[in-house]
């Protein structure tokens, strides 16, 4: 059997149930494709989110606050919003605090809810600033590295011992 | 354990067996989860993202029951080894395509699979045959409590869970069921039905493919929100829809039966005598014609070949597994002949295959 849009040979026999009666199209699979493509509505929700992220953010901002927010950086894993909304993955757990304000209404976007409700884990489940100071810390003991200021590097290292300590 | 040895077997998701399996294949849940010391993935440094695949290696292997699972370094895995644990479900395609330190820990009966540093620091995967979420939740929340005994999880008093992409923050958990929806498909229904399920707050996505592109009709669904829910509300709510799906798509195959037999025999059997016969075929063609002979298997259009076997074809004729198989590497043209070989001889089992693998 031919395909009824080309020559190529019918692999696709598809059965139309959208009108009166049942109706059989047999197509090759290329054009196959390009019938079963025929989008009803196009949705691209899915692998965007980077700009979904982008254009709720834009939405009641001036360019120049945006301008501004986007060079605001974390400071423990030190990256920009802008970075944020570009990636639309965020750099350290830090980030859902210092970017609270623009990431709650994404949050809500997405989840209709702004409140966690289910398991928590046994330890420190009151949430774990303490260790996200180690992220800092581990940075800037790298800096101090960089710079061989072993002064400071042993300091650091010792204040990343006492939290992991704990 | 080697991939090799993986290669010959069959992951338990693919039995085949459990509820509802003609059409639900398997069930699955995963948790993202970030240790609260070290910054995210996007900003870790090369020394961090080593320093986390250590800690969770080393936590991994310190637990003793966990002693029979496989640890394999992503990174230094060939590219068909990656690609033969992506068509395996056992990894992402982001996570085989990544650089830097990363990993996976796989269970012998590849019931759970760990995978380090991909987007989140480890995600926990937990499959299971036919539907049965219930028994993934448990085993999944008992490894989650296992990891948690020795490391810190990033957490937010009111947000939960701390992930690097906003859309998994709270639980961290998808919750996805996989089905096998031929006459869906051929009754052109599939679209109607993810549109209803998206406004429900529920995703599709088609197996392997992008967006709704499918491979042999089959289709995940899973929650979409992972916060402000509790993770039995969050699985309840796909529980729930599942059965719904299965009652669509038996009216849809009742349909294709009573108004259209001769039709439906007639793709089914023909799909099953291009797979007997093909000297060269593509992977797509064979998914697409393996679909049409497991459903035609399920309604007992064609006797004498088992779900299971169909189940296992749809893996084992995968360009990598057919590598690992064969033990060689093999260029497309001449997958799409092993694949035709692969194809005869385990369709064809009665007749001359006995021959055949002998020779």
């Amino acid at each position: 059997m031919k395909c009824q849009q080309c020559e190529k040979p019918a692999t696709f026999h598809i059965t139309e149930l959208t009108g009166s009666e049942p109706e059989e199209i047999h197509l090759c699979e290329v054009c196959a494709q390009t019938y079963l493509a025929q989008p009803e509505e196009a949705d691209e929700v899915s692998g965007s989110l980077a700009n979904m992220l982008a254009e709720q953010i834009k939405i009641g901002q001036t360019a120049e606050d945006l301008q501004r927010l986007d060079q605001r950086a974390c400071p423990i894993c030190g990256i920009t919003f802008y970075e944020f909304r570009h990636v639309g993955r965020l750099g350290c757990p830090h980030d859902y605090v210092c970017f609270e304000e623009e990431i709650e209404p994404l949050v809500v976007n997405i989840h209709g809810e702004t409140e966690h409700v289910g398991k928590r884990p046994k330890r420190s489940a009151k949430g774990t600033d303490k260790q996200t100071e180690v992220i800092r810390l581990r940075r800037e003991l790298a800096a101090a590295v960089e710079k061989e200021d072993y002064e400071q590097a042993s300091e650091l290292r010792d204040q990343i011992k006492e939290i992991e300590g704990t | 354990m080697r991939l090799e040895q993986l290669a010959s077997k069959c992951g338990e998701w693919l039995r085949g067996s459990g509820p509802e399996s003609d059409i639900v294949i398997s069930s699955r849940i995963r948790l993202a989860r970030n240790l609260a010391e070290y910054p995210f993935i996007r900003k870790c440094s090369i020394a961090d993202q080593e320093a986390v695949e250590k800690a969770l290696r080393a936590c991994v292997e310190s637990v003793s029951s966990w002693s029979g699972l496989t640890y394999f370094d992503v990174n230094a895995l060939e590219e068909v080894d990656r690609q033969f644990l992506v068509e395996r479900q056992l990894i992402s395609r982001e996570h085989a395509d990544a650089e830097g330190a990363r990993a996976v820990a796989i269970d012998p009966e590849e019931k759970f699979s760990l995978m380090i540093n991909e987007e989140d620091h480890l995600r926990i995967q937990v499959m299971q045959s036919g539907l049965d979420l219930e028994n993934a939740w448990e085993q999944i929340n008992q490894i989650d409590d296992v990891i948690e005994d020795t490391l810190t999880f990033a957490f937010h008093d009111r947000l939960g869970y701390l992930t690097a992409c906003p859309t998994n923050v709270g639980t961290g958990m998808r919750v996805s069921v996989m089905l096998h929806l031929p006459a869906l498909v051929i009754t052109r229904q599939i679209e109607k039905v993810f549109r209803s399920l998206q406004k429900i707050g529920l995703a599709v996505r088609g197996l392997y493919g992008e967006g709704s592109q499918a491979m042999g009709d089959f289709y995940q669904v899973s929650n979409q929100v992972t916060l402000g829910r509790a993770e039995e509300v969050l699985i309840k709510q796909v529980r729930e829809v599942v059965p719904l799906l299965i009652e669509y798509e038996r009216k849809a195959r009742d349909f294709l039966i009573q108004e259209n037999h001769e039709n439906l025999h007639d793709r089914v059997s023909r799909a099953y005598g291009i797979l007997c016969t093909a000297q060269t075929i593509s992977s797509e063609e064979t998914m697409h014609l393996l679909s049409s002979v497991r459903m035609g298997v399920n309604l007992g259009l064609i006797g004498d070949i088992e779900i299971p076997t169909i189940n296992k074809l749809f893996i084992h004729t995968q360009p990598a597994h057919l590598q690992k198989l064969r033990g060689i590497e093999l260029d497309t043209a001449d997958r799409n002949i092993e694949r035709a070989h692969y194809l005869q001889r385990h369709l064809n089992r009665d007749q001359d295959s006995q021959e055949f693998e002998k020779n």
